[in-house]
């Protein structure tokens, strides 16, 4: 939806250049038409709208497609004082800026409270979309022709039929002409000609869509008087074949789709636990602040993007440093004033990140109030990436994967290659030796811990994405990442990575068999029992250091 | 100049405290009101603590009640329900209060019922709920099923023309009693059992890829197919945000909620919601006189013109008025005359219909089905024709269909028809 509407404008501009030029200047009797029409769009029931809807579009003026459009965008008004119909440019704006739904060009501006909206509910905005559709065939971008014949194709009769026909013959982007075919094939399995009904059934059984299947199936099914609905058994035996090859396609892919939902929840495991997978693997320290470092990250997401409204879409970018920044020097504050007076003293240590954790929610909901903020997902986040008619990969989880193994990345690079990573790692396997060496071990403890924390607040940027942004935000997330990082073996990235991967897969591949809530339990269970067996987890401290802990 | 502004500060200060402390001498009317103003569920029920207050404060302006002033007294149960009951007994028993306005989940309800049977105390519950229940010292303000599910089904099966149905909810009381009612009912009206997909998910999830992919998988069986929600609050968000991701829009697949208002729609971007529905009794968008006064009123007393009004605190704000309508009727605030007196007392609603209490301690309410906007308001698309009257006993579930409350003739919450027994309130 979001994408037609998009595409929706375009073609408004254009059309409004081309008013522009060819200035229609006297009213003719078709304009009186057209304007008689649209004046009883004001007071109708949306039922009725449905129906004027239909008669405006057979009134054959050139304004059809802006006005229906506008209308099915929100953008058709009319103004109080002389009842007079308006397209806006947009809505919901102050002081709104008219267009003359006649010639469709610009007619000054008014302010919104002299306007009225003239509504949609769903049906109608169903209806007006088919209606559109028929106009969108000759728009300039593919992706709103694809739409329009997939919505055409959806309800088939001779007019859309001819339409696509005509489309079909002209049509140079391969997308558009294969969705076409499948239309014209589906209508042509009403026809007469068995043979044009065979052919038809080889066309469509390459098609993965759910509505073609059904289509198909339907073709098997008997009549009521006991005769099938198909008559030729030669079409019916490869409908059924194609019905047959269409199920096994689409279950190969939900399959994969499958796979891909976990991976996706199980990166969000493994995002939310790396930072702990730093301050409880490395240093030893059980943080329960964790998931408040990672709802400070979520807030300032939420207050880049309040400071920025502009420009939403690279709010979220500019946030990941913020949010590094702002949860690292909270976690570096923590090691500082709290923690470090605690080392080896884990009960304790507990305790005192718990409280921290109960202050930092306290300090949210002082300032951001208990409510929800909302952050806003940017358009090149949210829909889907569609691969075919049975598998799509949404956006935001597509990036949030990526994402994950990005900062996993880093974080194995700063460990790896970095002076501070070989300082961590000197200090985490022999503190005395590493201070012997000359290394400040106090220094390398807060940068440790601020670096876990800053990766937990770049965990609540991705975060914020998927989920509500408030103040209880982490105590959602704290149990998991525990659960993660022990799994995976405490003091090794890459178990954390391995282990969140695993869990995620498992429960996604559980889910549509027992639910979500027993694959939850069944997950936590199945913990459990190979703590049990393996309590040092999936990837236990080899050698000497290990020894020591 | 400065002087004089100084001396008269400070004389209508000694002002203030003389008369507060003439007040203090007067005896007040004191006002429970039991909503959890800390914990999860702090972000629902601290409005409805701010409506309640504000109402009290309107009425003291308009000389209190019975010639007293009404005096709050607020506690925090924390949305902890066992402490739900402690403070219940707190203000029932220390504080003496004559009537309490609280609770928001079920769970929180069914707490302090005890106690406000043991101390016949009375309780005005202002939350859409899943009925099954009639107790004589509450009176239910919000919708019960047949006020807000069972319309909202029939609409989407008559005007929308829904043959199947997605029940999705989050595991708890509510939408599991609820979805128990809608299944029998859809069964009632001929769908048929494969056409009817009931599923839960924990509180709380935020992973609805799969349950989403599964809903866009029973929809494409070429029949118009909706999701009746009662997920709960935390969860919506998630939810809605994968559903304009998988481009699932509400003219395909409308999901109509019973649990998602303007308070929650504030909270998030409500874009990718746009055309989807909810099902409740008040909308803030509703035009009436009553409805922008009492806008005006929360506005100007919350000190933020943004803040929005929502069903609940309809439910409250007619609890209230109900009450001192029932007070002054009675001439006494005593818990159990009031009680007594509050079947049949009725208060206009903000939506332009009247409230009126029903025998089973239910009221009348108007059903609206809105279709949410960008703005993240509502707009009206269907209204019921005149007000509902609240059924305690689902008449569509077996084991309720014969069960009947009545207050002033049976004085039963839970009198069986058929055996004409009357078993307590508690249903066995």
């Amino acid at each position: 939806m979001r994408r037609f509407s998009m595409g929706g404008q375009w073609p408004l501009v254009l059309l409004l250049a081309v008013a522009s030029v060819t200035r229609i200047y006297a009213q003719s009797p078709k304009d009186a038409a057209f304007l008689s029409v649209l004046g009883e769009l004001r007071e109708a029931s949306y039922s009725d709208k449905a129906s004027i809807a239909e008669r405006l579009s057979q009134t054959g003026h050139s304004s059809v497609r802006v006005v229906l459009t506008a209308l099915l965008e929100d953008r058709l008004y009319y103004r109080n004082s002389d009842q007079k119909v308006f397209v806006v440019k947009t809505a919901d704006a102050d002081p709104l800026a008219l267009i003359d739904p006649l010639s469709l060009k610009a007619a000054g501006s008014a302010p919104a409270d002299g306007m009225t909206k003239i509504g949609t509910n769903n049906s109608l905005r169903h209806t007006l979309k088919m209606t559109v559709a028929h106009f969108s065939l000759g728009s300039a971008d593919a992706a709103v022709r694809l739409d329009a014949v997939h919505e055409m194709s959806l309800s088939l009769d001779e007019e859309t039929v001819a339409l696509l026909r005509k489309r079909l013959a002209v049509e140079t982007n391969s997308g558009v002409r294969k969705e076409i075919s499948i239309a014209l094939a589906l209508s042509t399995l009403d026809g007469s000609d068995s043979r044009a009904r065979l052919q038809a059934v080889a066309t469509l059984s390459d098609s993965v869509s759910q509505d073609v299947r059904n289509r198909l199936a339907l073709l098997l099914d008997k009549s009521p008087d006991g005769t099938f609905v198909e008559s030729d058994a030669k079409v019916r035996q490869a409908a059924a074949a194609a019905v047959e090859s269409i199920d096994r396609w689409r279950t190969f892919y939900s399959d994969i789709q499958t796979l891909f939902f976990g991976l996706s929840l199980g990166s969000v495991l493994v995002l939310i636990a790396i930072g702990l997978a730093i301050t409880f693997g490395v240093m030893g320290v059980i943080n329960m602040a964790h998931g408040e470092l990672m709802m400070l990250g979520a807030y300032t997401t939420y207050v880049v993007q309040t400071a920025m409204p502009e420009h939403i879409g690279i709010s979220i970018l500019v946030a990941i440093p913020a949010a590094f920044a702002v949860s690292g020097l909270m976690g570096v504050l923590m090691e500082r004033t709290i923690i470090r007076y605690l080392y080896g003293r884990p009960l304790e240590t507990l305790l005192a990140t718990f409280g921290v954790s109960l202050l930092l929610q306290q300090l949210v909901r002082s300032i951001f109030t208990a409510l929800n903020r909302s952050v806003i997902t940017p358009d090149w986040m949210s829909g889907e990436l569609k691969l075919n008619d049975a598998l799509s990969i949404t956006y935001n989880r597509l990036y949030i994967v990526i994402f994950t193994l990005i900062v996993f990345s880093a974080i194995v690079a700063v460990f790896k290659r970095t002076r501070l990573g070989l300082d961590i790692r000197a200090v985490s396997q022999n503190r005395a030796m590493a201070k012997a060496m000359g290394i400040r071990t106090e220094w390398v403890d807060a940068m440790t811990f601020g670096l876990g924390a800053g990766i937990a607040g770049v965990a609540g940027v991705a975060l914020s994405q998927l989920t509500n942004v408030g103040p209880d935000l982490g105590q959602s997330y704290i149990i998991d990442s525990f659960m993660v990082v022990v799994f995976g073996g405490v003091g090794n990235l890459w178990g954390s990575l391995i282990g969140g991967m695993s869990m995620g897969v498992t429960n996604k591949l559980l889910e549509p068999w027992i639910g979500a809530v027993l694959a939850k339990i069944f997950v936590l269970v199945a913990l459990i029992l190979f703590i049990q067996v393996r309590p040092r987890g999936l990837f236990p401290p080899r050698g000497r250091a290990a020894e020591d802990k | 100049m400065k002087r004089r502004a100084m001396f008269t500060t400070a004389s209508l200060l000694a002002a203030g405290v003389v008369f507060s402390g003439v007040a203090a001498a007067q005896a007040t009317i004191k006002i429970g009101v039991l909503h959890s103003l800390s914990g999860t569920m702090a972000i629902s029920e601290t409005t409805l603590k701010d409506t309640v207050l504000m109402m009290i404060d309107a009425q003291n302006k308009k000389g209190g009640v019975l010639g007293k002033k009404l005096e709050a007294v607020v506690v925090d149960p924390a949305s902890n329900w066992p402490l739900f009951a402690e403070k219940a007994s707190q203000l029932l028993e220390k504080d003496k209060v004559s009537v309490v306005f609280g609770c928001w989940t079920s769970v929180s309800r069914k707490s302090v019922l005890p106690v406000f049977e043991k101390d016949n105390g009375l309780l005005f519950y202002p939350v859409q709920y899943e009925g099954e229940e009639s107790s004589k010292n509450v009176i239910y303000t919000g919708a019960a099923p047949n006020q807000q599910a069972i319309p909202a089904v029939d609409y989407l099966m008559k005007e929308v023309g829904v043959k199947r149905w997605v029940l999705e909810g989050t595991d708890y009381v509510y939408p599991r009693t609820t979805n128990k009612i809608l299944e029998a009912y859809l069964l009632a009206k001929g769908v048929k059992p494969a056409d009817i997909s009931i599923n839960y998910t924990p509180f709380g999830n935020s992973d609805w890829q799969t349950r989403v992919a599964a809903i866009k998988k029973f929809g494409s069986a070429g029949k118009k197919t909706a999701v009746v929600s009662t997920i709960n609050g935390d969860a919506n968000v998630p939810f809605y945000k994968e559903l304009g991701n998988q481009k699932i829009s509400a003219e395909d697949i409308p999901v109509v909620a019973f649990s998602v208002g303007e308070e929650e729609l504030s909270g998030l971007d409500a874009k990718p919601l746009v055309g989807q529905l909810a099902a409740w009794n008040y909308f803030e968008s509703i035009n009436t006189p009553a409805n922008k006064a009492f806008i005006d009123q929360w506005h100007t007393f919350i000190k933020n013109p943004k803040r929005t009004t929502n069903d609940p605190m309809e439910a409250t704000y007619i609890g209230f008025n109900l009450w001192v309508k029932a007070v002054t009727k009675a001439g006494t605030t005593d818990p159990a005359k009031v009680i007594d007196t509050l079947p049949g007392i009725e208060t206009p609603n903000l939506t332009g219909g009247t409230a009126k209490v029903l025998p089973n301690h239910h009221i009348t309410k108007p059903v609206y089905i809105g279709e949410v906007k960008a703005d993240g308001q509502f707009n009206v698309v269907w209204k019921s024709a005149g007000e509902v009257a609240g059924d305690a006993w689902s008449d569509y579930l077996p084991g309720s269909k014969n069960i009947e409350a009545d207050w002033v003739t049976l004085k039963c919450g839970n009198y069986n028809t058929v055996t004409k027994v009357c078993s307590g309130q508690n249903f066995k």
